[in-house]
C-alpha cells in the first residue's frame, strides 16, 4: 500500500487531493454526456444512485447532504463482497454524528478528482480511516457553525447528534441546514491536519453491529455486477484466444464456418500497441451465445505466441538453479546480519525446500468490459479494481488522453486480486472503437481461467542456524517465483539492497520472529514472467511465503525438539526490529504472541487427541510489516494413513486488526479467508502445461465446496489501535497450520501446496 | 421457437432450440439475476426452477422447457420475503452475491424435498453450488433458519 499510493497522500490525504467546498454547488460535474448514470449505489435494484433532493451542501469531496437531510458518501473502492462502502460509510457518519439511516453509499465511476483508485492489499479500512475521520469531522464543525448561525447561537453552545444541531431545547437538522443554503466553511490543509479524531470511547458507529447496505439486492436479482451492463446497440464479443498469452500475432483468420451462426457478424483482429491483448480476435454477434458457438468455429493461425514449450516443471526447475545462484536476486533490507558467519559457527543448522503451485482466481463473475466511444469519450462499463493502473493502458492502447476515458463502476462478482489487472478492458474498448458501437465482451470460464493472472508457482528456500544452546543465530530465506509488480507496474517495485524488487513476491519472508542474522532474498523468475502473466491473488506474497516461514518454524522446533508453540513464542520477542511502532505496528511482535498464545489455549494446544489426528499452529503478521495484521490458526485434522486423505475437523482463527469497524463484516471477511486458506491448502491448484494451464474448469479445478468446511472458531482481540486489513490474513496461516497438523497426526512433512493425498500417502511410505 | 412461463408471464422464445436457457432468460427475457459462472453445470449460479425443480439453465436447451414453469430468483417470492431470502439478509449471507441468486434457488427447492435439513442433508444438496467467497458457514446456518422459519409460518398450500 505504502508503495501504491504516494506517501505525502497517506500523511495528508486531504491535502494532496484538495478539500473541495462547494457550498450549494450542483454536485458532481463530469463535463461530458453520458450514456449510463454516473456512480453505483449497491443498495437499490440495479444500483441506479438515489437523486439528491436540492439544495444540497457539499461539505468536502468525500460526502454531500440534500434537502432531506440525505447523506451520500463517495466511495472510491470496488465493491467486491467486502461490504467496504458500508464499512468506510461508517467511519465518515462516526465523526460526522450523522443518523446512520440516511446514510447511501455511491461507488464512484473514475474521476482524477478521486486520486488513485485501486482496491486490494486488504488496505482500504486501514487507509481511509484517517481521511473519512477527517472529512466527517470536517463535516460536522461546518455543520456546528451553519446550524449555529441559523440558530443566532454560538456554536460553541451547540453539539451535534444524530444528523441535527442542538442547542439547549432548540436543534436545527442537517436538511434544514442545506434547505435553507447554509454556506458551510471551507477548512485549509494545516487546519484540516490538526482536527481531532474522536476517542475510541465516543464512537457511536464504529464497532458496533450494522446490516450492510449491499446485502438485499444481492438476495433478490437486482444486484448488478458488470455482466449485466447493456446499452442500446451492443453486440457481444466472446475473444479467440492466441495460444499463449505473449507474443502472438494474426497471420489469418478463417471464419466460414463461424457464418452459420445465427447472429455471427464478423471477427476484428485487435491492433494492440500495449500488447496487452497481443493476438486476440474478437468474435462478434448479435447474442452472446452465438458468439460462443462462434468462436469455437473461427480458425485463426497465429505466429509468434512464446512460452508454448514451458511447462510448470521448467519454471520451478528455473526457479531452483536462480535460487542456487548467490548472485542473483535482492536482497531486502532486513538488518546487518551476516548469515554466513552465523552458519559457519552454527552448532546444528537445518534447510529446507518448500513449493507452491500455479493457483487460478476463479472469481467467479467471468472478466467482462461493455465499452462505447462517443462524442470522443471511451466509455468502459465493468468491475475493476485498480483503475488507476489500467487507465495509461488504456490511452495508449486508444490514443486518447486518460481524461476522456471514463471507467463505470459495478458489483465485482468476486475480484480476489484478478480484477486488479484490468487486461479485460483493452479488447473491448478496441473492438468498440472499431466497430463504432457499444461492444459487450465477455470471456467464457475456459477463457477466464486460460488467460487469468494467476499466482506463480514458486520455490523456496530456507535455513536456519543454532547454537549449542538451541537458540537460532542465523536464518535465510530465498523465494523465486513470478513477479506481478515488474511485469504490470514495474515502477512499483521496491528498493532492496541490492536491487528492486517485487514487495507482493516476497512480504511475509520479511517475518517478526528474532532469528539472529538474517538474510531474505527475492528472485524473480523470469520464464515465468514470459510464459504467462502473473498476478496479485488474495493474500498475494504471505500466501505463499508463510507457507514456508511458518513450515521451517515448525521443522526448527522439532529438530531442537521443543514444543512448536513454546518456540514460536520464545522468538516472538518484540526486540530491536521487531519492537513496532507508532501507529500501525504499536507492541510489533508482542501482539503477535498474543494471538498465537490465544489460538492454542482455544484450541486446546497440548491436551491428548484421538489416534492419526493432530493440532498444528501457524501465525502471521497479515500482509506487510507496515500495516501488520495479527494472525494464528491452529488447525485439528484426522489423517487416514490408508489413503492418505486429510480432514480438517477445526479450524481456529484469532486476529488482532486493531479497532474493527464492522464486526460482522470482519467475520465475514476471516471466515472467506479461512476457507480460502484451506481450499489453497488441499483442494486448489494447477500446474502450465506447453504455456497454458491445465484446468480451466469445474471439471477438474476443484476449489472447496460446502461439504468440505471445518468447523471454524473466529475471534478478534479487542483493541482500539489503528484498524488495519482484515480480507486476506487469514489466508496466509491455514495451509501451514494444515501442514504442521498433518506432522503432529503422523509424522509426515509436506512440502508443497496444494496437498494431496496422493502425496500424504507418499510420505507415510517412505 | 419455444414458449413457456417465466415468473408466471408467459413468452415465446425465438433462438435456436440448442441454445441454454441460461443466455435466453439473461439475454432475451432480461432477466439478469441468474448468473454465468461456468457453462458446464458445475457451479450452481445459473440455477432456476423448471416446475418447481432446481435446474441448472447453463446446461439446459430452451427447447427441454417447451411448457414448462420456470422460475428465477426475480420471481422466487412477489415481494422478495422467501424465508430463504429473509434467511439470506438475517445473516447477512452474501459477499460479492454472484453466487447468491443460484444458492438461494437451491435452497428454497431443496427445503421442499427436505422441510427439516440435517446438516447432511444441506451439505449434499448445497455442494454443488459454489460460493467462491466461501460464505458456506452462513449459508448452512440460513438453511437452517429458513427450514425453521417455514416450519413455524402459517399453513401452507399443500404442494406449494
Amino acid at each position: 500500500m505504502s508503495r501504491l499510493i504516494p506517501r505525502e497522500e497517506i500523511a495528508h490525504p486531504l491535502t494532496r487531493r484538495g478539500f473541495f467546498v462547494a457550498a450549494g454547488a450542483a454536485g458532481l460535474a463530469f463535463g461530458f454526456a453520458r450514456v449510463g448514470w454516473a456512480a453505483m449505489d449497491p443498495a437499490t435494484p440495479g444500483g441506479e444512485t438515489v437523486p439528491m433532493v436540492p439544495p444540497q451542501i457539499d461539505p468536502n469531496l468525500w460526502f454531500s447532504i440534500d434537502a432531506e437531510g440525505g447523506i451520500a458518501v463517495n466511495i472510491v473502492r470496488a465493491e467486491m463482497g467486502q461490504h467496504v462502502g458500508t464499512a468506510l460509510a461508517r467511519i465518515l457518519a462516526d465523526e460526522l454524528e450523522a443518523d446512520w439511516d440516511k446514510v447511501r453509499i455511491v461507488h464512484v465511476d473514475t474521476d482524477p478528482k478521486w486520486g488513485v483508485m485501486v482496491t486490494g492489499g486488504s488496505w482500504s479500512v486501514w487507509q481511509t480511516f484517517p481521511l473519512f475521520s477527517r472529512a466527517g469531522a470536517a463535516g460536522r464543525i461546518a455543520l456546528i457553525e451553519a446550524g449555529a448561525r441559523l440558530m443566532g447561537v454560538s456554536p460553541t453552545a451547540c453539539k451535534a447528534i444524530k444528523s441535527e444541531i442542538v442547542s439547549g431545547g432548540r436543534s436545527i437538522s442537517y436538511g434544514e441546514i442545506a434547505r435553507r443554503g447554509g454556506a458551510v466553511r471551507q477548512f485549509i490543509p494545516a487546519e484540516l491536519d490538526k482536527l481531532p479524531i474522536k476517542p475510541p470511547s465516543q464512537r457511536r458507529l464504529i464497532g458496533q453491529p450494522v446490516k450492510a447496505l449491499d446485502i438485499v439486492t444481492k438476495t433478490d436479482g437486482t444486484a448488478r455486477y458488470g455482466i449485466d451492463a447493456k446499452l442500446p446497440g451492443m453486440v457481444y464479443a466472446r475473444p479467440k484466444m492466441p495460444p499463449t498469452r505473449n507474443g502472438a500475432t494474426v497471420v489469418s483468420v478463417d471464419d466460414s464456418a463461424a457464418r452459420a451462426i445465427k447472429g455471427y457478424l464478423k471477427c476484428v483482429v485487435l491492433d494492440d500497441p500495449t500488447k496487452t491483448v497481443s493476438g486476440w480476435v474478437l468474435v462478434v454477434a448479435e447474442t452472446y451465445y452465438a458468439a460462443i458457438r462462434a468462436t469455437d468455429l473461427v480458425k485463426v493461425q497465429w505466429t509468434g505466441a512464446t512460452g508454448a514449450d514451458v511447462s510448470e516443471k521448467d519454471i520451478q526447475d528455473h526457479a531452483r538453479q536462480l535460487i542456487a545462484n548467490s548472485d542473483g536476486g535482492v536482497d531486502l533490507d532486513v538488518g546487518p546480519g551476516d548469515t554466513p558467519a552465523a552458519f559457519r559457527k552454527a552448532a546444528s543448522r537445518i534447510e529446507q525446500e518448500y513449493t507452491t503451485s500455479t493457483v487460478l482466481h476463479f472469481q467467479l463473475e467471468p472478466v467482462n468490459a461493455l465499452a462505447v466511444e462517443h462524442d470522443g469519450v471511451m466509455e468502459i462499463h465493468t468491475g475493476n479494481q485498480w483503475q488507476s493502473l489500467i487507465l495509461p493502458t488504456l490511452s495508449k492502447a486508444l490514443n486518447l488522453p486518460a481524461e476522456k476515458i471514463i471507467l463505470r463502476t459495478y458489483l465485482l462478482g468476486g475480484g480476489f486480486g484478478r480484477r486488479l489487472n484490468g487486461d479485460y478492458t483493452v479488447p473491448a474498448a478496441l473492438g468498440a472503437r472499431a466497430l463504432k458501437r457499444p461492444v459487450k465482451l465477455v470471456l467464457t470460464r475456459e477463457d477466464d481461467a486460460q488467460f487469468d493472472s494467476v499466482r506463480s508457482p514458486s520455490v523456496q528456500r530456507l535455513s536456519m542456524a543454532f547454537d549449542g544452546a538451541g537458540s537460532v543465530t542465523g536464518m535465510e530465506h530465498h523465494a523465486c517465483a513470478g513477479w506481478p509488480t515488474e511485469v504490470m507496474v514495474p515502477d512499483f517495485l521496491a528498493p532492496g539492497k541490492n536491487g528492486k524488487f517485487d514487495p507482493f513476491a516476497i512480504s511475509g519472508a520479511d517475518h517478526w520472529y528474532d532469528v539472529g542474522s538474517q538474510r531474505v532474498r527475492a528472485i524473480s523468475n523470469d520464464l515465468a514472467n514470459s510464459t504467462f502473466r502473473p498476478g496479485w491473488l488474495r493474500s498475494v506474497g504471505p500466501g505463499w511465503t508463510n507457507w514456508a516461514v511458518e513450515s521451517f518454524i515448525d521443522e526448527a522446533a522439532h529438530h531442537l525438539k521443543v514444543d512448536p508453540l513454546a518456540f514460536r513464542l520464545k522468538l516472538l520477542t518484540a526486540k530491536g526490529r521487531n519492537a513496532g511502532s507508532a501507529p500501525n505496528a504499536v507492541g510489533g511482535a508482542l501482539r503477535q504472541a498474543e494471538v498465537v498464545r490465544r489460538a492454542a489455549k482455544l484450541a486446546g494446544w497440548g491436551q491428548p487427541l484421538p489416534k492419526d489426528t493432530g493440532l498444528g499452529i501457524a501465525t502471521s503478521f497479515g500482509q506487510e510489516r507496515d500495516m501488520p495484521t495479527w494472525v494464528a490458526c491452529a488447525a485439528r485434522v484426522r489423517v487416514d494413513r490408508r489413503t492418505g486423505i486429510v480432514t480438517p475437523e477445526k479450524l481456529t482463527v484469532v486476529t488482532d486488526a486493531g479497532t474493527i469497524v464492522d464486526p460482522d463484516g470482519a467475520l465475514a471477511q476471516t471466515q472467506g479467508a479461512a476457507l480460502w486458506g484451506l481450499s489453497m491448502a488441499l483442494h486448489e491448484g494447477t500446474e502450465f502445461v506447453s504455456g497454458k494451464v491445465r484446468d480451466v474448469n469445474l471439471d477438474t479445478y476443484m476449489p472447496l465446496r460446502i461439504a468440505d468446511v471445518p468447523d471454524l472458531d473466529i475471534s478478534f482481540v479487542e483493541s482500539a489501535e489503528v484498524p488495519v486489513g482484515l480480507g486476506e490474513p487469514a489466508v496466509t496461516v491455514v495451509a501451514p497450520a494444515i501442514g504442521n497438523a498433518i506432522f503432529a497426526a503422523v509424522g509426515a512433512r509436506l512440502r508443497h501446496l496444494p496437498i494431496t493425498a496422493e502425496a500424504v500417502h507418499a510420505a507415510l511410505s517412505t | 421457437m419455444t414458449s413457456f412461463t417465466i415468473n408466471g408471464k408467459a413468452v415465446r422464445i425465438a433462438a435456436d432450440d440448442d441454445t441454454p436457457l441460461l443466455w435466453v432468460i439473461r439475454d432475451e427475457v432480461g432477466l439478469t439475476g441468474t448468473k454465468f459462472g461456468c457453462g458446464i453445470g458445475m457451479c450452481g449460479a445459473c440455477t432456476v426452477h423448471v416446475g418447481g425443480r432446481a435446474t441448472r439453465s447453463c446446461i439446459t436447451p430452451v427447447a427441454a422447457v417447451e411448457g414448462a414453469e420456470i422460475t428465477t430468483i426475480e420471481g422466487l417470492d412477489p415481494a422478495a420475503e422467501h424465508p430463504v431470502q429473509k434467511a439470506w439478509r438475517n445473516l447477512q449471507v452474501p459477499q460479492c452475491g454472484y453466487c447468491q441468486s443460484g444458492q438461494i434457488m437451491q435452497a428454497a427447492a431443496m427445503l421442499k424435498d427436505f422441510p427439516d435439513p440435517t446438516d447432511a442433508d444441506i451439505d449434499a444438496v448445497m455442494t454443488g453450488n459454489l460460493c467462491r467467497c466461501m460464505t458456506y458457514v452462513r449459508i448452512r446456518t440460513a438453511v437452517r433458519q429458513a427450514a425453521s422459519d417455514m416450519a413455524k409460518g402459517p399453513a401452507r398450500t399443500v404442494g406449494a
